[in-house]
């Protein structure tokens, strides 16, 4: 990559956000300000190659996406298209930059409750992180037709019902707050979860840095930015040499980037949310010196915690695996035995692990049997079969 | 009350332009059309529901076409946020749910 081209994904990464959010602020028009936004950047990669690197690259993008829009503007002969020239001529001549506010406004737009999940999580990457349109559909395995148009609905909902473009006042900001983190979680998770969609964590790290900068004292979003930060910490360690993924007890432990790991545990607020109580448990984990060192006793506690706040059959699960391993295999397996869970392939991959624990080999086997069927081909289907190869059952 | 509805796609193509306006303007003039407009689309709606104290707020109209719709309330307000609070006051978000539709614009 060319110097320009590095500089100008890094401020894709650091500024997309605030140059789209301002001028959708200056504007009310989302397709507008994102499409410029757009049209700037690729300005950028044209230019400065040529032209030389200016000495503020974001500010040379923010304008250079404000006088893009007007030339939109200009030819769309409409009195509302005029009014929003206007604005942005203001915006430019006043040297307006762009305030504070306008990533965190966006961030909470776009996660509003009347947006379907699928379109909250899509405009996020899309209109505050920089991702395009056939990166986000790659990372959630849809069609870039599909993808576009789930962005084109959401933003014609926000215009059309009047979804108000702010951070929520007080008396909503609790409710609106879980909203966004449970948006920038899902986020995190489908980039963590295939090694080749780093950048989705990446994106989602950032967001959570900025909401935990933007509001200091909400110890869930602090708890969330935690957990994001801890679970990353253990990235170079979680895919083994074949390009597996490694259970906890298999990382080579060393590998856990420990600096990360001090930063997230200074991080984590006392464990009362839900998200507090997540990043507790990993601390849990990050703590050990070695799997036989980790702390069951306290991680079954915090799940004790977690499940009578927010009761769920996966919480229970995880519960009954952390039982298994404090009190012996037997007590998680019958905890298991009586769950419910059609479908649900961690299931008997929790039965399994714990079955060969107790030394019982062939119905471990077969459980693992059962989990392959559950599970789509691809890598972690592979390192299943890798593992059930191994107990030669 | 007339409840004007479509599966999206209308059954049949306009005869004429005008065809609204004309029906608008005959009840009109004959006193029998009180009030009158047309709605976004659907997919511009939001349910919202009050459930032991707490606002649940959903994308979209009423899951179910066998939901009866036992009256309306025409509200004006400046975003939707005010709507979903104010929905969330009415006893039947409590008993019922609500569904929030805004206007077609009349500016613009």
């Amino acid at each position: 990559m060319t110097r320009a081209a590095e500089v100008v994904a890094e401020v894709s990464r650091s500024d997309w956000g605030r140059i789209v959010g301002a001028l959708i602020r200056i504007t009310g028009d989302w397709t507008l300000a994102e499409d410029s936004t757009q049209d700037a950047f690729a300005t950028a990669l044209l230019r400065w190659p040529v032209d030389g690197i200016p000495s503020n690259p974001a500010a040379w993008l923010t304008t250079t996406a404000r006088n893009r829009a007007i030339d939109r503007l200009r030819s769309a002969a409409s009195e509302r298209a005029r009014a929003k020239e206007v604005a942005i001529v203001e915006s430019l001549q006043s040297g307006e930059q762009d305030i504070e506010d306008d990533r965190l406004r966006l961030i909470f737009t776009c996660a509003h409750p009347a947006l379907p999940l699928a379109a909250r999580v899509a405009l996020t990457l899309r209109t505050v992180a920089g991702l395009t349109v056939p990166e986000i559909a790659a990372a959630f395995l849809v069609p870039e037709t599909t993808m576009a148009q789930r962005l084109v609905r959401a933003r014609r909902k926000i215009e059309e019902a009047g979804i108000p473009y702010r951070v929520p006042p007080a008396e909503l900001l609790g409710e609106r707050l879980s909203g966004v983190l449970a948006v920038l979680y899902l986020v995190f998770n489908q980039g963590y979860s295939a090694v080749e969609r780093n950048e989705l964590a990446a994106s989602a790290l950032s967001l959570a840095r900025a909401v935990v900068a933007l509001m200091p004292r909400e110890d869930e979003a602090r708890g969330l930015l935690a957990l994001l930060v801890l679970q990353n910490s253990r990235r170079d360690a979680r895919i083994g040499p074949a390009g597996e993924l490694l259970t906890l007890e298999e990382q080579d432990r060393s590998r856990w980037h420990r600096d990360e790991i001090a930063h997230g545990l200074a991080l984590m607020p006392a464990p009362v949310g839900p998200y507090a109580i997540q990043a507790a448990i990993v601390g849990c984990h990050a703590r050990a010196a070695s799997a036989a060192e980790t702390d069951w006793v306290e991680i079954v506690r915090l799940y004790d915690l977690l499940l009578a706040q927010s009761p769920s059959p996966v919480i229970e699960l995880n519960r009954a695996i952390a039982i298994g391993m404090r009190d012996g295999p037997s007590a998680g397996l019958e905890l298991l035995s009586g769950m419910q869970l059609d479908g649900y392939r961690w299931l008997p991959a929790a039965q399994a692990d714990l079955l060969l624990r107790a030394g019982r080999t062939a119905e471990a086997a077969d459980r693992f049997r059962e989990v392959i069927a559950l599970t789509t081909p691809g890598q972690e289907r592979a390192d299943l079969e890798r593992r059930l190869a191994e107990l030669g059952s | 009350m007339l409840f004007i509805a479509t599966d999206g796609e209308p059954d049949a193509l306009l005869e004429q332009p005008g065809e609204f306006d004309a029906w608008v303007q005959e009840s009109a003039q004959r006193g029998i059309r009180k009030v009158g407009n047309r709605l976004q689309p659907v997919d511009d709606a939001t349910t919202v529901r009050l459930r032991a104290g707490e606002v649940l707020v959903t994308d979209g109209p009423f899951a179910e076409s066998k939901d009866w719709i036992v009256g309306f309330d025409i509200i004006e307000c400046d975003n939707l946020d005010e709507a979903i609070d104010y929905a969330s006051r009415h006893p039947m978000a409590r008993l019922g749910r609500i569904e929030i539709r805004p206007f077609w614009p009349t500016e613009y």
